[in-house]
């Protein structure tokens, strides 16, 4: 009975329950919703969701917030595609490093604003936001890149098949792999966790909690300057609108994953249910015949409600020893 | 956000303080002001359309309705928190006085709605963030999604446009020579949240709210209740640029309005607001809201793309910040070397 007590006390359970009823409750409509295959299909298209959140927790849980990523996808993804378009024999994987190289800069941008003149995270994405996604307009001049504007190869490897499952589908399943080793086996992820649980015990612990916010934000951008690659090859179309709004998604992801906005809380597993909540939801819409302008007004009640069992679980437990007060200089 | 890092900054504590006139040359509102009036400059040199009187006019039409959102974002972020579902308020509001419309509703009634709404989704974010003491930024984030949500479940693809004739009087009238209804307002609304938040007792627990919120508690200031009062004034200014905003189109969509939250904050925070909490004032904010009006209109008289706008407008909001600290850093250094 504890055990069960303890699973259910833990927020992956939770989540874990929370997908196998929505999706119980789906295919008691419509069974072919939960075959292999469309399931498969669902956690493909979920994929570049996982990736970002992922990314984005990173940042959230040393307790900044990076707005700007999907606004990053747009500015790498017209950036590769135009280059594929101007260049056609330029080979993928040269395109697929301009796009980590272009997002890294991207995320490092956000990272120096933040660490060097320590202007809060808001601010600084919510400007770079628009200036990313402004430059993907200046570059393209407001014009599409269309599939037939890019070749072959590009639009064909995230869907080329590896053991039955995509090349999309295994970065995802890369990134989750790679994400738990960062974050619970390296040095850099626990100071991921450090800076936004404690600053001040942080830097006590000899952390350089700028430097480690800048780090996230490389990170951050890193990833969405792959996605934006992936983004714009899946979805065979390159436009200065491509993922708008999407780094809320990547926030609700994470909050729903139980990731504190506070900081310092947070676990990739949640992130991943988080994102495939959210990922099953929106494949369910069509399906169970609900129009798609519900979605918005569905993941804005999500997000509120999973605060609201945050924000429940976020009371301090223990004694807090070392307070938040004033650095020593 | 980054609170622990600027606890980081050693403290100056100057053993003799400036004079007045010295300290309001070097405030941050003459250095507003010295820009606007160096756009207003370039822009007359640039285009010789600029100097007229009803282009003038019609500029103020661009900004008036953010800026009257800013006004009440100012308190807001000087208690520490943000808004950023101010937006979305406007989508919602708009489709309610369209759907009255649709059923025969008059312009005063129309109007009451559109306030209405605004309340009402005010209400609802005070009570997540001073009942539910959620963060502010994802409880926003979430109702932002919400109401421009709604939004789209009412209307889908389809518009709003059966507005009585009349009712086009709160973003097209005028109320006198030049003077546009909504610029009136603005300037009104601007004196009486000047007055409000530098006048008045709950505008200085405001202030405390965002100071420190427990040493606020501590003096006896209801700090949940400024929280929630807050939040339901940018809620109704919401709703009365909806009005304004609807009336001034004459039709809803629900991508209306769609990334105003940023010009809002952009706005304040431009106007000299910490985005920390516990500083700033209306002054600033009213002089900003000026500056960023005069790029708008100087750079869409040189044909400037709206989406090219933006990125000046985001350049602006990180060079501003990003500009006094770094010569605060460099003016640290040399304090140290010498």
């Amino acid at each position: 009975m504890t055990i069960v007590r303890s699973l259910l006390a833990r927020r992956e359970a939770l989540l874990v329950l929370a997908c196998l009823l929505l999706l119980a409750a789906i295919t008691a409509r419509f069974p072919a919703f939960s075959t292999p295959k469309n399931l498969a299909g669902v956690f493909n298209d979920t994929s570049i969701l996982i990736m970002m959140a992922l990314g984005q927790s990173a940042v959230i849980l040393t307790k900044s917030i990076d707005l700007s990523v999907a606004a990053n996808v747009a500015l790498t993804g017209m950036t590769v595609a135009m280059l594929n378009h101007l260049v056609p024999g330029l080979p993928v994987f040269v395109l697929i490093l301009v796009a980590i190289g272009m997002g890294m800069l991207l995320g490092a941008i956000n990272g120096f604003l933040v660490w060097w003149l320590d202007i809060p995270a808001i601010v600084v994405t919510l400007g770079t936001m628009t200036i990313f996604r402004g430059l993907a307009f200046v570059e393209s001049g407001g014009a599409w890149v269309n599939a037939h504007e890019m070749s072959p190869a590009f639009l064909e490897l995230p869907r080329t098949l590896i053991l039955g499952l995509p090349v999309l589908s295994w970065t995802g399943l890369l990134a989750i792999v790679l994400a738990t080793l960062l974050f619970t086996r390296t040095g850099l992820g626990r100071a991921f966790y450090a800076t936004g649980g404690n600053a001040v015990a942080a830097v006590y612990a000899g952390i350089d909690i700028g430097k480690t916010r800048f780090l996230a934000f490389v990170l951050s951008g890193t990833v969405a300057g792959l996605c934006g690659y992936l983004w714009v090859s899946r979805y065979a179309v390159a436009y200065v609108d491509v993922a708008s709004g999407f780094e809320l998604d990547t926030i609700a992801a994470c909050v729903i994953g139980g990731v504190s906005t506070i900081g310092g809380v947070g676990t990739v597993g949640g992130v991943v249910l988080g994102a495939l909540f959210l990922g099953i939801i929106k494949n369910a819409l069509p399906v169970i015949g609900i129009s798609p302008f519900w979605q918005m007004a569905i993941s804005g009640a999500i997000i509120i409600t999973a605060v609201v069992i945050n924000a429940r679980g976020e009371r301090v437990k223990g004694r807090v020893i070392l307070r938040r007060k004033e650095l020593p200089l | 956000m980054s609170d622990q890092s600027a606890a980081l900054t050693p403290r100056h504590i100057p053993d003799r303080l400036d004079s007045p006139f010295k300290r309001a040359a070097k405030s941050w509102e003459t250095l507003l002001l010295a820009v606007a009036i160096a756009i207003a400059i370039a822009n007359s040199l640039a285009s010789p359309y600029f100097l007229d009187p009803w282009n003038l006019s019609d500029a103020t039409f661009n900004f008036t309705e953010k800026a009257i959102l800013a006004l009440a974002m100012t308190f807001v972020i000087v208690t520490g928190e943000i808004d950023l579902s101010v937006a979305s308020i406007i989508a919602l509001a708009s489709t309610a006085m369209g759907a009255a419309a649709e059923v025969g509703a008059g312009t005063p009634v129309l109007f009451l709605v559109g306030l209405g709404v605004g309340l009402g989704c005010g209400v609802f974010n005070g009570f997540l963030v001073a009942r539910l003491g959620l963060p502010a930024i994802v409880a926003t984030i979430g109702t932002m999604s919400l109401y421009r949500g709604i939004a789209y479940v009412v209307l889908g693809d389809q518009v709003y446009k059966n507005y009585p004739a009349d009712f086009a009087v709160f973003g097209q009238g005028y109320a006198f020579w030049i003077f546009s209804i909504e610029f009136v307002t603005f300037l009104g609304l601007a004196v009486v949240a000047g007055i409000v938040l530098h006048k008045t007792i709950f505008g200085r627990q405001v202030y405390a709210v965002g100071n420190n919120p427990l040493a606020a508690s501590f003096s006896g200031v209801k700090v949940r209740r400024i929280k929630f009062i807050v939040f339901l004034m940018t809620g109704v200014a919401a709703g009365l640029a909806s009005v304004m905003l609807t009336s001034r189109l004459g039709s809803t969509r629900p991508s209306i309005a769609v990334g105003w939250e940023l010009d809002a904050v952009t706005m304040a925070v431009l106007g000299g607001v910490g985005i920390n909490g516990g500083t700033g004032n209306i002054l600033g904010v009213v002089i900003a809201a000026f500056v960023m009006g005069l790029v708008t209109f100087g750079l869409g008289l040189l044909n400037v793309p709206g989406i090219v706008m933006s990125i000046f407008m985001g350049l602006m909001l990180i060079l501003v910040i990003a500009l006094p600290l770094v010569v605060q850093r460099i003016n640290n250094r040399r304090r140290v070397a010498r």
